[in-house]
């Protein structure tokens, strides 16, 4: 279950050391610098932690819309909205009892969200839309609300910089150990990967998402209603990524600024498919990626390579997962363990043969 | 007042109709290239790149279609041969392409960029019609990558509709296994629009470097190649439609810079919205399924 995302990540990073010699530096240098980065004093952990917190969302948000065969591009999209929505309620949340504060900005986030990707949930299943063109959209139309959002109506006075009035504090997510920005969202991605693992898992609902996503006609037809399962696949899928960006704000930014998401939308991708979409797993694979986010800062202060770099291995992780799934690939696996398997090289060639 | 915004909807047309009727073939072959983006851009740097290095314009746009030819190679082996989901692996490309564009780009040129600059690609006057009144100059003198772009729109409407080979690539969409069983080898095809996108892609990419901007900022096909993608379904996969589509998201992007000229109090998020808005709101009208190719991005393996 671990091989091949395990040979995908050796893969992509022998890969790397190629592209960091091209460029020039000591690939050795280069991979100590990001370790340092991400997990060399408290102050660098806690900082891959709460990086890694949106991609848990994000990631649990592909991983849902995935396990349906609903290829949700969109997740970034939707992130932006939940950050947007939280952003817009917050501030009038003065004079709250905190709790109560922290859980509407929460909930508002994860409502924005879940309309963001129910709508193209809509579209897929009413008017044969497909959800790869809906999503990619909603992506651009939700990065110019935000930015018409943060230059207007929710700029905050006098209005010299593009950003929102911050959200009151009883909005505000309570923190573990300032300075360190850890905070009790972390758990809260936690316990939502296990439900989301209950639920993907041991659920009927989410029997009949996998089914579809497994063989859509099979399930079509003992009776699984495809048309509903897209519509609250998407919404649950962009609720929980909704959920990602309002946890953005409530903890970290306490307001809006005219970029939320460096592309957590999309590097959720890598997070999930590495993690196979299997909830638990995207735990680790998001701490894995948020690590190098984290690091990479520190690689660009000490090397002088820039932390797109770490696009490099999002990239080249999903690719190389990709051909390691084919049966294309499987084939070439077996037929290299029949090799090793059988007693003579004649007998291996003749086994080649008819397969 | 005009003049100048007719300038400006021709150079933002103008990469997204090269790269759109390039995803048009790639479409008409059953295939949805979400790497267009990523091609354009690594087109877009790669083509600048060898301008800048070797003060060739030439060689600079051949950089520039092999960036966007070995994009779509990539992606060629993963969703032909090896059959895997196009819309995963396009945007892994996508991504990819952001990524390998802007660590070389701050490697050689740190993070300002101000000396990575060339000569603007030369316009070209196409004789009395440049002289025409406020269409002379924005539609008869410009660079030749301009007249590329317009000027292949009825050659890839004869082939596409008119040659035998428009109809097996049709075919190669519409039912892979029953193309394959006639023995017109669709592997072979859609390789071929493939490639053919990647020359039209890098095409793209090398005028927003090479005739457009004449520098490189990082992500600088800011979401280009995902009009494209949109300028395909409104334009209903018909290369006329996509001229037609091309030209009226480059207005809405050109009126974003004309809108303070123009006394208007509308947001320019508006404008930077709207054909994204708009083809949401054209697939949801027509729904996406009407003129789509049938086979459209499902993965197509001879073996199974």
């Amino acid at each position: 279950m671990l091989l091949k995302p395990l040979a995908a990540l050796a893969a992509a990073v022998a890969l790397i050391a190629l592209v960091v010699l091209a460029l020039g530096a000591s690939p050795v240098r280069v991979f100590a610098a990001l370790w340092e980065g991400a997990f060399g004093n408290w102050f660098a952990l806690t900082d891959t932690l709460t990086k890694s917190t949106p991609l848990v969302f994000t990631g649990l948000a592909i991983a849902v819309a995935f396990s349906a065969s609903l290829w949700n591009i969109g997740a970034d999209g939707q992130l932006i909205i939940g950050a947007l929505a939280a952003g817009a309620v917050g501030p009038m949340l003065g004079g709250w009892p905190r709790p109560l504060g922290i859980a509407t900005v929460l909930v508002s986030g994860a409502i924005g969200g879940a309309l963001w990707g129910g709508v193209c949930g809509w579209l897929r299943a009413r008017r044969a839309t497909s959800e790869v063109i809906s999503t990619i959209m909603l992506n651009f139309v939700a990065m110019q609300l935000l930015s018409w959002a943060v230059h207007g109506p929710l700029m905050e006075p006098p209005g010299a910089y593009p950003k929102s009035v911050a959200i009151a504090r009883a909005a505000r997510m309570y923190m573990f150990d300032p300075p360190s920005r850890l905070n009790p969202a972390m758990l809260l991605a936690l316990g939502l990967a296990l439900g989301c693992h209950f639920f993907l898992f041991r659920s009927t609902a989410g029997f009949e998402l996998r089914a579809l996503g497994r063989n859509r006609r099979a399930a079509t037809f003992f009776a699984i209603p495809a048309d509903a399962v897209a519509i609250w696949a998407m919404a649950l899928s962009g609720a929980l990524a909704g959920l990602g960006g309002a946890v953005q704000v409530s903890a970290i930014t306490h307001r809006l600024y005219e970029k939320m998401s460096p592309g957590w939308g999309y590097e959720a991708i890598a997070v999930a498919l590495v993690a196979r979409l299997n909830p638990p797993w995207i735990v680790a694979s998001a701490i894995f990626f948020g690590a190098l986010d984290s690091g990479s800062q520190a690689m660009q202060r000490a090397e002088g390579i820039s932390p797109v770099l770490v696009q490099v291995i999002q990239g080249l992780v999903i690719l190389i997962l990709l051909a390691l799934d084919t049966p294309a690939f499987s084939r070439l696996r077996e037929s290299f363990g029949r090799f090793a398997q059988s007693e003579g090289y004649e007998q291996s060639l003749t086994e080649g043969s008819d397969a | 007042m005009l003049e100048p915004l007719l300038n400006s909807t021709v150079a933002m047309a103008t990469p997204i109709l090269l790269a759109a009727l390039g995803e048009l073939l790639v479409e008409r072959a059953g295939i949805i290239n979400i790497g267009i983006e990523g091609a354009m851009l690594a087109a877009a740097f790669f083509g600048l790149a060898a301008a800048y290095f070797s003060a060739s314009l030439a060689l600079g746009i051949l950089a520039a279609v092999g960036a966007g030819v070995a994009m779509n190679a990539m992606l060629a082996v993963l969703v032909v041969n090896l059959a895997v989901n196009q819309v995963v692996a396009g945007t892994a490309l996508d991504i990819l392409a952001v990524g390998l564009t802007g660590v070389f780009y701050r490697r050689m040129f740190g993070i300002t960029g101000k000396a990575f600059m060339v000569r603007s690609m030369p316009r070209l006057a196409l004789g009395p019609l440049a002289s025409l009144p406020i269409v002379g100059k924005p539609f008869f003198e410009q660079s030749v990558l301009v007249y590329l772009a317009f000027g292949i729109v009825p050659v890839i409407a004869w082939v596409v509709g008119k040659t035998r080979y428009g109809l097996r690539l049709r075919a190669a969409g519409e039912n892979p296994a029953a193309a394959d069983a006639l023995g017109l080898g669709v592997y072979a095809l859609r390789w071929q629009a493939l490639l053919a996108s990647g020359v039209l892609s890098g095409l793209a990419g090398a005028f927003l470097t090479l005739a457009y901007a004449n520098t490189f900022v990082e992500n600088i096909t800011a979401g280009r190649g995902f009009v494209a993608l949109a300028v395909v379904i409104v334009g209903r996969w018909n290369p006329w439609g996509l001229v037609l589509a091309s030209l009226l998201f480059g207005a809405a992007m050109a009126l974003q810079f004309g809108l303070q000229a123009l006394g208007t109090t509308l947001p320019y998020q508006l404008f930077l919205a709207l054909p994204y808005a708009l083809t949401l709101v054209v697939l949801a009208g027509f729904g996406g399924g009407v003129d789509a190719p049938s086979a459209l991005g499902e993965p197509y393996s001879r073996s199974s």
